[in-house]
């Protein structure tokens, strides 16, 4: 397929963001051209826990939780275009979702968390006792300290490596171009768009520009006219083994996904570094809550660990935007970009189409942080 | 498939069956001197596998050692009369050990 003449859109990136973005896109009938690095690149899209998560979302800023309520609501639409073009079922379950407390004051900080959200809006957000909880997960063997938890039923996980595989062939089938390989260097006005240099000297023209590059989305925002600091959080993972069913809902931290394996998570280390391995010691907290858990992990060797890049804005939220020096030229970045996937690949890609952002991403223009100092992690 | 350089010098007992081995290769390499290549089904389609790397790294050659589930048979080394069988989709859990 040619990569030449002028496209409609090109992404800048192609991790979780910006498939879903050219995938809706290229559906709407746009010629689009995504661009992305090769397999070094820091992808958050290719680490991540895989969670379709509204439970925790949204504190403070209630139009994040309105539009992630909204992606929500989109995700088995996209479940089911996804798990057909991905060509295997992507394993969304929509089962419900857990945040588990393993003593008395985690469940009174997380019951006063749950009414917080609950006077912002959220609905179906509620604690489970101890009791309760073995009545929702029979034969579930949860370990004595296990007090109770939040539960969402609208929550749910996913398997994020088959995601991002539908939302590229998606993409592709409906005749967008996937070019990896090589790093944006420059974007500069032409006269009609932008042309797009690359690491490599090749070329891209394209009347728009969606600048979504996860951790590395400054520097690409500041060359359409924007200021998006966004910085890097290191979350690890551990993965288990393939063990029989032992935990029917996933849960902040500790899921079992639809192949067996469990999936420990998750650190949030801010530290600013850009590094990507993984530390015993973190590893060894994380695994220590795990089996608090779930004590019978005690018995399950550990497959993997891993660590990967959030980017992190410095209050946490998304941030969308159109340049106004740059007209037609978007960002788009944020912590959650698998549970947003549905929004972005829906309402934002039609609003890179018409110009327009949607309600609830309009709201969430990065111009909110200039002069913000206070930095926090939702 | 595979040749053996050296003599076997035991033997180790694969679902059942008496099979020729030397003592401190791999279990996965014994296996396959004696053309099985099946070691697992796995849990997901309940496939047919065998092993790939054959250094600790695929997770394909997974079996079962004595009582023990999911071991990876290219880092067991052979022992004289060491049992072992196929492994049958997810490992389960010992119940009193929780
Ligand atoms: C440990 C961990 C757990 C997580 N768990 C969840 C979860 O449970 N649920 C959830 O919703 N979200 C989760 N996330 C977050 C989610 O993975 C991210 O929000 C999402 O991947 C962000 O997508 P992105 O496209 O912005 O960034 P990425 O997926 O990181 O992709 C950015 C892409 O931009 C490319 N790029 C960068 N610079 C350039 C350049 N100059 N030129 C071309 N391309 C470039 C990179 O190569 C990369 O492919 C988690 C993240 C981590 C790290
Ligand atoms: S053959 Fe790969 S782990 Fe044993």
């Amino acid at each position: 397929m040619s990569s030449s003449g002028l496209f409609d859109v090109a992404v800048l990136g192609g991790g979780m963001v910006g498939s879903a973005i050219g995938f809706g896109c290229a559906e709407r009938g746009a010629r689009v051209v995504v661009l992305d690095e090769g397999d070094v690149a820091l992808r958050a899209a290719r680490g991540n826990f895989g969670l379709v998560w509204s439970q925790s979302k949204g504190d403070g800023m209630p139009a994040y939780a309105a539009w992630t309520r909204q992606s929500v609501a989109l995700w088995p639409a996209l479940a089911e275009r996804a798990s057909a073009l991905a060509g295997r079922d992507v394993q969304y379950r929509a089962v419900g979702g857990l945040t588990f407390c393993l003593d008395e004051a985690e469940f009174a900080a997380r019951q006063l968390f749950v009414q917080r959200m609950h006077n912002q809006g959220q609905e179906g957000l509620q604690m489970l006792d101890r009791a309760q909880l073995q009545a929702l997960m029979p034969g579930c063997p949860l370990g004595p300290e296990v007090r109770g938890a939040s539960y969402q039923p609208a929550d749910g996980h996913v398997d994020p490596l088959t995601l991002l595989r539908g939302l590229q062939a998606g993409m592709r089938a409906a005749g967008g171009v996937h070019l990896p390989g090589a790093a944006v260097q420059a974007v500069e006005p032409i006269a009609g768009g932008y042309r797009v240099t690359r690491e490599d000297g090749s070329q891209v023209e394209a009347q728009r520009i969606v600048v979504a590059a996860g951790v590395k989305t400054t520097p690409l925002a500041r060359m359409i006219g924007l200021d998006v600091p966004v910085r890097p959080v290191r979350g690890q993972n551990i993965v288990t083994e393939r063990l029989a069913p032992i935990l029917p809902l996933p849960a902040s931290a500790i899921r079992q996904t639809g192949d067996g394996t469990v999936q420990i998570g998750v650190t949030s280390e801010d530290d600013g570094s850009f590094a990507t391995a993984t530390t015993t010691a973190a590893l060894a907290t994380m695994a220590a809550r795990a089996l608090r858990v779930l004590p019978v992990l005690a018995q399950a060797r550990m497959v993997r660990g891993w660590a990967a890049l959030r980017p992190m804005t410095p209050d946490g939220f998304p941030a969308y935007a159109e340049s106004t020096t740059h007209p037609g030229c978007f960002v788009a970045t944020c912590h959650s970009g698998v549970t947003l996937a549905a929004v972005h690949a829906g309402p934002l890609a039609e609003a890179v189409l018409a110009g327009v952002l949607p309600e609830h991403a309009r709201d969430l223009h990065p111009d909110r942080f200039v002069g913000m100092t206070h930095v926090s992690s939702h | 498939m595979f040749r053996r350089t050296d003599p076997p010098d035991c033997t180790i007992v694969w679902e059942g069956r008496e099979l020729p081995a030397r003592a401190g290769e791999s279990l996965a390499v014994a296996l396959l001197a004696a053309g099985i290549t099946t070691f697992r089904e796995t849990p997901v389609t309940g496939a047919a596998r065998g092993p790939l790397c054959l250094m600790g790294a695929c997770f394909d050659c997974l079996v079962q050692v004595e009582e023990a589930q999911n071991m990876q048979a290219c880092l067991v080394p052979v022992t004289p009369g060491l049992r072992a069988q196929m492994q049958h989709g997810a490992r389960g859990f010992v119940e009193d050990a929780a």
